[in-house]
């Protein structure tokens, strides 16, 4: 499943979504809110999103993995709006009849969302705010 | 031609509200490109700026239409 939520994220209900009587191995990857950045320290995230292009763009992840490993499901679930330290933002779950390829698909599928799905992070500093990633 | 630009992220600081409806001259994604550039400046400090037609990333030659759903992606940062 692909999805974009302003809701809070239920690892064991995404995680649920991929398993598979043909599949063996699952890899989960769990990106949670940071309470620094740089030695400053962080208050919390706002996230936003070009929806439409957003799950276009993650389609399209699950695509591209299906072709390049033997994988059976995968769900990728993003969270967007006022985000907390500690709260879980991204969930990622692929499965596959073996390990390898699970844990290769799981982590081309977050480093590819986070160069090409159109989602912006603003961290909020004690001392300001930021978009991350704007600026060199 | 006149078109609809949806905004996102630190584009909403520097141009202001989105949609924003801007005129260009001529035709192009790279004529879009050049006149934002010319008329914010800040926008060139980017470290990038894509610029999607239509829920895909756009290159440089594609042809605009009026009608087109134009959206300014600058750095993502998600996950």
């Amino acid at each position: 499943m692909i999805r974009i939520t302003e809701d809070t994220l239920d690892i064991n209900a995404i995680t649920n979504e991929v398993i598979d009587p043909a599949c063996g191995g699952i890899d989960v990857f769990v990106g949670t809110v940071r309470n620094q950045t740089k030695g400053k320290e962080v208050t919390h995230l706002f996230f936003e999103t070009y929806e439409s292009m957003a799950i276009s763009e993650m389609n399209k992840i699950a695509s591209l993995i299906k072709e390049k490993w033997p994988v059976q499901k995968i769900s990728i679930h993003h969270r967007v709006g006022r985000v907390e330290i500690g709260e879980v933002v991204v969930v990622i779950a692929v499965s596959s009849p073996h390990r390898k390829e699970a844990f290769e698909a799981c982590q081309f599928a977050i480093d590819t969302l986070k160069n090409t799905v159109p989602i912006w992070k603003k961290e909020f500093l004690k001392d300001g705010e930021v978009w991350v990633s704007a600026y060199p | 031609m006149k078109l609809n630009v949806l905004l996102f992220g630190v584009t909403k600081e520097i141009i202001g509200e989105s949609p924003q409806q801007i005129e260009i001259q001529g035709e192009t994604v790279k004529d879009l490109r050049d006149h934002l550039l010319n008329n914010y400046s800040k926008l060139s400090g980017l470290n990038s700026l894509m610029i999607a037609v239509n829920n895909e990333y756009a290159e440089n030659d594609l042809q605009l239409k009026e009608s087109d759903e134009i959206a300014l992606i600058p750095p993502v940062s998600g996950g």
